[in-house]
């Protein structure tokens, strides 16, 4: 991929709001929404925390193999509609969704489907970097037994791959056997993200992932997202709408738990149909 | 006089030395209490180190590996105690530590919300009655009940087996080791899964769901990262509980059956250091006899210095393992 352009943090500001300049081969991923396969689509979802309604009625169809950001104020129900496609939601009581998620023409969202087939084929990576508390090669292998058993040489393999996939595996090499614990944040983001792809899911959901990197790892993280765009859906909640315009091929604006406009970045950046989503993007509120 | 304003003026200078005062006072009265504690430890240390002079001097080390404890003669070994004491911890250990984390478990990951505070406070009563309370009930309702109908189903069954035959061999008498080492479970397990349950809570939610939202059990879950993020806190749980179960006494007393015999079988009566203490202080006359029951008490104080010791190194290899923690 074209990606040196992103990885200096330097012209990050130069390149503004614009549809996103990077060279990347637009015509390749950025085509139009109704000629792309559908990788999630959402229904009439709504969500509530206890009593509180979060999410009302939102509608959307997640492009598959495309970046997919979400943006919009704080509290405005990002994260929440992301922790509705792997249903992490139900670890706590009282928050519940109603409405459709498809995925491979399966409601998601029904009490049959299995959890943790579910969330093995959507991975999450979080705002925080969370390795386990075990080695580099564990934090990697982890979740790959748990689902495939693997000769140790093929895990060895697996374990390399997610590491060259995530951009880090030079710096990690030497240190398999050291606890996770012990790389830097934006090492241990890279090794989150490493952990999501190795178990090869068809989704990867970003909650946040840069907003406790530095502007280097940031970088490297947004040239990683661009990288695997190619295998994967991959949907980003995003406060920095630089980051949104520079990594994503769609944008869904949402605002006090709806969905307000959703269309290419390219669009949605330079000509936004509704008022609110223009008045967020130029910063008159938000 | 202008120099004079200035001074006083000074910044700091006006509330600089009450705070000074309080401070120093402060510091000195923290660091009389520190010394306290390691005063008392030592005074402890020396009287019993001094009360068991003479029977340490008569029997040496014999006094350690010696079965023998006979007032009549004066003649004394800490064996029968010694290791009365450490079975029954074992035994209590072995049943104590897995129920304790099914408990903590179950009220931090599986429990649904309107169970939860019912069993917590159940447990939190369960570690409020007092042992003697254990005690009687061990005496009165469980040893009968597991003379009557556990005790002979052990000593056919598992009595017959080799290696660990001998073991549970013997009468079916209800009160005895075995019986010992059941109530002490009982009794550390309150403690113990309290002291998990508030572990297992301080794991960070999002570390939980990074391993749920990649697909593992909660099994899988609490096996590779509930248990790993928590293990120091584990370690000095579970000393806990053997801190406890070596140092009870009155349970303990009410149900071993308080015999100063060597047996290998569990089922038999057996004593340990604590309660030979209670029991045989106020009847204790001559020094031989009093000096020998002093010498178990620091022999009791040692095993618990030496079992936290362990845990401590045990600690320190765990973490040097892993490496620098940031």
């Amino acid at each position: 991929m074209d990606s040196k352009d992103t990885t200096s943090g330097k012209n990050l500001l130069e390149r503004g709001f614009g549809p996103v300049q990077d060279g990347r081969d637009a015509s390749l991923r950025k085509a139009d929404l109704s000629s792309l396969s559908i990788s999630i689509s959402v229904k009439n979802l709504d969500f509530y925390y206890g009593s509180f309604h979060a999410l009302h009625s939102i509608t959307i169809d997640i492009p598959e193999k495309q970046v997919t950001a979400i943006i919009g104020p704080s509290g405005c129900g990002k994260s929440t509609l992301i922790r509705c496609f792997n249903r992490i939601y139900e670890l706590y009581p009282k928050q519940y969704a109603t409405g459709e998620i498809i995925m491979d023409g399966r409601n998601i969202l029904s009490p049959r489907e299995d959890l943790n087939l579910l969330r093995s084929r959507v991975g999450m990576v979080f705002q925080k970097p969370t390795p386990f508390p075990m080695s580099v090669y564990d934090n990697i292998a982890f979740g790959v037994r748990l689902y495939e058993n693997l000769s140790r040489a093929e895990m060895d393999e697996r374990v390399e791959w997610a590491l060259r996939k995530s951009a880090l595996w030079k710096e990690v090499r030497d240190k398999l056997n050291q606890t996770g614990t012990a790389l830097s944040g934006g090492q241990q983001q890279r090794l989150c993200i490493a952990r999501a792809i190795a178990v090869k899911p068809e989704v990867v959901l970003l909650d946040e992932p840069c907003s406790a990197l530095d502007p280097i790892s940031t970088a490297k993280v947004e040239d990683l997202i661009d990288e695997l765009a190619d295998d994967y859906t991959i949907i980003i909640v995003t406060h920095n709408m630089q980051q949104a315009a520079r990594v994503s091929d769609f944008t869904a604006f949402m605002y006090l738990g709806k969905l307000i406009e959703f269309d290419t970045t390219d669009k949605m950046f330079t000509n936004p149909i509704r008022k609110e989503t223009e008045d967020y993007i130029t910063g008159r509120f938000g | 006089m202008n120099k004079q304003q200035n001074k006083e003026h000074a910044p700091g200078k006006g509330h600089g030395n009450r705070g000074n005062m309080l401070d120093v006072l402060f510091t000195s009265a923290a660091r009389i209490c520190a010394l306290l504690v390691l005063l008392i430890i030592i005074a402890i240390m020396a009287s019993l180190f001094m009360g068991a002079w003479p029977a340490l001097r008569k029997f040496g080390l014999s006094f350690l590996t010696s079965a023998e404890w006979n007032p009549v003669t004066e003649q004394f070994g800490a064996l029968v105690a010694i290791y009365g004491t450490i079975v029954t911890s074992i035994i209590a250990m072995v049943i104590g530590v897995p129920v304790s984390f099914g408990i903590a478990i179950f009220i931090t990951e599986l429990c649904p919300a309107w169970l939860k505070r019912p069993v917590s406070t159940a447990i939190e009563l369960l570690a409020a009655i007092p042992s003697i309370i254990y005690g009687m009930w061990g005496l009165f309702v469980f040893a009968p009940f597991f003379g009557d109908y556990i005790e002979p189903w052990i000593s056919d069954h598992l009595g017959e087996l080799p290696f660990i035959g001998p073991f549970f061999s013997g009468p079916p008498l209800g009160i005895g080791v075995l019986t010992a080492g059941i109530i002490l479970g009982i009794m550390v397990i309150p403690f113990m899964a309290a002291v998990f349950r508030d572990l297992f809570e301080v794991v960070p939610p999002v570390l939980k769901e990074s391993a749920y939202g990649i697909g593992a059990t909660t099994w899988e879950v609490i096996r590779n990262i509930v248990l790993p993020y928590t293990k120091t806190g584990v370690v000095g749980g579970i000393m806990l509980g053997l801190g406890r179960a070596l140092g009870e006494t009155m349970a303990v007393t009410f149900v071993i059956g308080n015999a100063d015999r060597l047996e290998t079988s569990l089922l038999m009566p057996g004593n340990t250091i604590s309660s030979s203490l209670a029991n045989q202080f106020t009847e204790a006359v001559g020094e031989i006899y009093t000096s020998s029951l002093i010498a178990l008490g620091l022999i009791l104080f040692l095993i618990t210095f030496i079992v936290l010791s362990f845990a401590k190194f045990f600690l320190l290899r765990l973490t040097l393992k892993e490496g620098a923690k940031t």
